[in-house]
């Protein structure tokens, strides 16, 4: 099994000295979905936005360490972000539709990679929007405004809108917390037919969740990596205490 | 202590106080409104409503009162003003909010609220005896050589450089209201939900893509509103543009005439008009300056009202 | 590709840079000619003596000074109390009525209304029927400009106070008055100060309405019910005069009528920032 993503002992401090991640050693499998778990504050979100560097965006924040992908560390500073961003996308907890038609949604990152020509737009976004499972909903009104959509809807064009530029990677916070039931199960299975083809993490505060969907699970307290392991272990058979409390609902 | 009937009778003593106070917004609104289209009655009905709009010959001797060249000026150095100051606030805007660290953006925001608060009769001092002697000595002359030849374009450049023109004016304008868009933007800019902007920066667009295709969409009406704002302020502007330009009748051919705005030909004449019909024709078109000016700043206040509410 | 888009994005933030140091460059060119040219004016003769006919030097300013202190002052005395009511009344007992929300839209409007129309307003409804102009047309529609900012000032800080203090102020039994005396008006009165130092600061630097209303006055007068001198109007019919001295007088009203209304201005976000910090 190829590894997509190596993190080796990863330090993160929040603006002001605040230590939010402790040592952080992982690996991200290649076309399978690693689930990120664990009580609130325990630093999952704040591990899956190192991964593409969002924190980046606020001042203050320091990395230490390395995530080595594609052969390089991407904490480095001659990393270019852009570029970055581009092989790394995120979907987030909202629903993030930008102002503009659910075309141009879609076509957003294919646009900023100076694809102009119609045909090829018009084909690529298609695709995206079948993969996301919601061309047929929206191809009689790909020029409306997206704030018109659902709330799934909205979130499964902000999954088309990542996966339109074809990542390897795709990082979820939180995909379905805004979500209703029906919403969150076709997303769901939405995420497990797209890791053919993409390397997924997910963050879940949701623990049926993380246990349907992934196929590697890691539960982290208190900014550390408690354990890590196939999916099914962890839930299971894990082997620390901790796991076990957490798990079987004794906290968290 | 009062007993408690007192206490009942001064509070709805002080309910009618209060209540009449605020009322006395809408008695001002109404008030103005009625007197002006009283006092300018005698001109409404003498030269009718298109008739003075688009006739240009204002003569107190021979009581020929038309309001088109003041109109036009008024509308003229609003929108020449705004086609520099909206580029300008936007980008102050989007400096203090995007590009500046955080006290660098404090004190840049405090300094384009310190030009709202100069005085306009100042930047008229300012501009008569500073900037017009640098534009009559300077700029314009220079201007006129280098666009001169142009055809066409270079028409705009023609004519005396005198400094006492609608360029002159416009500049100063321009300085005064652009604090207004920059304020509203500013304002709107803050309010964008972070995570817009992640998901943005996340699909590897740079800062300047996230701005222009995020942040200025999302805050469309805003704008549109701070610019409203501008204008509105631009259209009711007397005392910066009184001294540079000129109150010549006359409709300006270059950016180096002079001319003439309602504001101005009111400031200057108002005072002076011994005739009873030359009064009702200033006030005529101090009252069709009102009605401009409430539309526009109503429209605009609607705007930016109704994307706080979000 | 991405090198393109990374050199338009370092031009795009150039320009937001330029554009504020364009604001930052007009801010100090101004204000340093003020003060460049206000300064040598300031001598005593400036302050104490009255003005002297045309073309003679040696006047002074006091006649404007007192008459735009006087003028300024009625329109203190008139607006506050009126926009304070009057913002009450919106945040207070009027909350819940939809007239409420009209009046505050309206005076927002109005706020930025053009100086001049009060002007012709207040001449046609006093100044004509009067006979004469006055110190007090000029403070009534300087109190004009006022009502809308402290209507809406005060509305605004009076609806910071959170509804609960209100309510633990009835539940011990205390009428609406009392509740906004006592417990309203102590939160927010920081506010409120506030809102009318920022009013003052914006009318005592009008002319505007003044043209027609208080008008001119070669002496020094101390009656509002003649026509009065003020340092707005007064640097108006002095730099459109001919005369040098005139001029310099004019800068000279310039720099104090800047210095003041800045000094306001500064203590105003001084103090709110206090409010805010508290």
């Amino acid at each position: 099994m190829k590894v997509e993503i190596e993190i080796k002992n990863l330090n993160f401090y929040y603006a002001g000295n605040i230590q939010a991640l402790k040592n952080i050693n992982l690996q991200i499998f290649k076309n399978k979905i690693t689930a990120l778990i664990g009580p609130s504050g325990c630093g999952k979100t704040t591990l899956l936005r190192c991964i593409n560097r969002i924190h980046d965006l606020y001042p203050g924040n320091r990395y230490e360490g390395e995530i080595i992908f594609q052969g390089r560390n991407i904490l480095s500073n001659d990393i270019d972000l852009i570029e970055l961003r581009s092989k790394i996308g995120m979907v987030f907890q909202k629903p993030t539709p930008f102002p503009m038609s659910i075309f141009d949604n879609v076509a957003y990152g294919l646009r900023l990679r100076g694809i102009k020509n119609k045909r090829e737009l018009q084909d690529r976004v298609e695709k995206a929007l079948k993969e996301a499972a919601l061309w047929e909903e929206v191809k009689d009104k790909l020029n409306q405004s997206a704030f018109g959509l659902s709330g799934g809807q909205q979130q499964r064009l902000c999954i088309a809108r990542a996966i339109a530029v074809e990542p390897e990677v795709l990082l979820f916070d939180e995909p379905t917390s805004a979500l209703d039931p029906i919403s969150t199960g076709k997303i769901e299975d939405l995420i497990i037919q797209l890791k053919s083809k993409i390397t997924i993490v997910i963050v879940t505060h949701n623990m049926q969740q993380a246990a349907r969907i992934s196929d590697y699970t890691a539960f982290m307290y208190l900014g550390e990596i408690i354990e890590f392991g196939p999916t099914e272990k962890i839930f299971t058979n894990p082997e620390n205490k901790l796991t076990e409390s957490y798990i079987t609902g004794r906290f968290g | 202590m009062l007993s408690n009937k007192k206490q009942y009778y001064f509070n709805l003593f002080f309910f009618f106080v209060t209540a009449s106070s605020a009322f006395v917004v809408i008695l001002v609104v109404v008030g103005i409104f009625l007197v002006l289209f009283k006092e300018a009655f005698p001109a409404i009905s003498r030269y009718g409503i298109i008739r003075f709009i688009f006739s240009s010959s204002w003569d107190p001797v021979r009581e020929i009162f038309g309001g088109a060249v003041p109109l036009v000026g008024t509308l003229t150095t609003s929108f020449l003003a705004l086609i520099v100051a909206v580029p300008v606030a936007l980008g102050i805007a989007v400096f203090i909010t995007e590009v500046a660290p955080k006290r660098l953006g404090e004190i840049i925001g405090m300094a384009i609220e310190l030009l709202a608060a100069i005085p306009s009769i100042i930047y008229g001092m300012w501009g008569l005896f500073t900037l017009a002697p640098l534009q009559a000595k300077y700029i314009e002359p220079f201007l006129q050589n280098l666009l001169g030849g142009i055809p066409l374009l270079g028409r705009l450049f023609s004519g005396n450089t005198l400094g006492i023109d609608i360029f002159t004016a416009s500049i100063i304008l321009s300085i005064m209201i652009t604090p207004f868009t920059a304020a509203v933007a500013r304002d709107a800019f803050l309010v964008v939900p972070p995570v817009l902007k992640e998901s943005a920066y996340g699909m590897g667009a740079t800062k300047w893509e996230v701005i222009k295709d995020v942040v200025f969409p999302y805050c469309k009406m805003s704008i549109l509103g701070g610019i409203g704002l501008s204008l509105g302020r631009a259209l009711g502007e007397t005392m910066a543009v009184a001294f540079v330009l000129g109150n010549l009748n006359q409709f300006p051919t270059s950016l180096f005439s002079p001319t003439a705005t309602v504001t101005v030909k009111l400031a200057n004449e108002f005072t002076e008009a011994d005739k009873d019909i030359h009064l009702a024709a200033l006030f005529y078109l101090a009252f069709l300056l009102f009605i401009m000016s409430l539309t526009i700043l109503g429209v605009s206040k609607y705007f930016i009202h109704k994307t706080q509410k979000k | 590709m991405i090198r393109r888009r990374k050199i338009i994005n370092k031009l795009a933030l150039f320009f937001c840079f330029l554009t504020a140091l364009w604001g930052l460059f007009w801010l100090t060119f101004i204000l340093f000619d003020i003060i460049r040219h206000g300064i040598t004016a300031l001598t005593p003769s400036l302050f104490l003596n009255e003005p002297t006919p045309p073309g003679i030097p040696g006047g002074g300013l006091k006649h404007a000074l007192i008459g735009h202190l006087l003028i300024t002052l009625t329109a203190t005395l008139i607006g506050v109390p009126v926009g304070i009511l009057g913002g009450t009344f919106l945040a207070e007992y009027g909350r819940n009525y939809k007239i409420s929300r009209i009046i505050s839209f309206i005076a927002d409007i109005m706020i930025s209304i053009p100086a001049i129309i009060v002007g012709t307003f207040v001449f046609a409804f006093m100044v004509k029927p009067m006979g004469h102009f006055s110190g007090l047309a000029g403070g009534v529609s300087l109190a004009i400009i006022m009502i809308p900012i402290i209507v809406r000032t005060t509305e605004n800080m009076l609806s910071l106070v959170p509804w609960t203090l209100r309510e633990a102020a009835f539940a011990l039994g205390a009428p609406y008055y009392k509740v906004i005396f006592q417990v309203v008006y102590r939160g927010a009165g920081v506010g409120i100060f506030t809102g009318v130092i920022l009013a003052i600061a914006r009318v005592a630097g009008e002319a505007a309405p003044l043209l027609f209303t208080s008008f001119n006055n070669a002496y020094t007068t101390y009656n509002i019910f003649q026509p009065m001198a003020s340092l707005t109007v007064t640097i108006f019919q002095y730099a459109m005069g001919p005369y040098e001295d005139w001029h310099k007088q004019a800068w000279g009203a310039s720099f104090l009528i800047t210095l003041f209304i800045l000094l306001l201005a500064i203590v105003g976000r001084y103090l709110v920032r206090l409010k805010f910090k508290a």
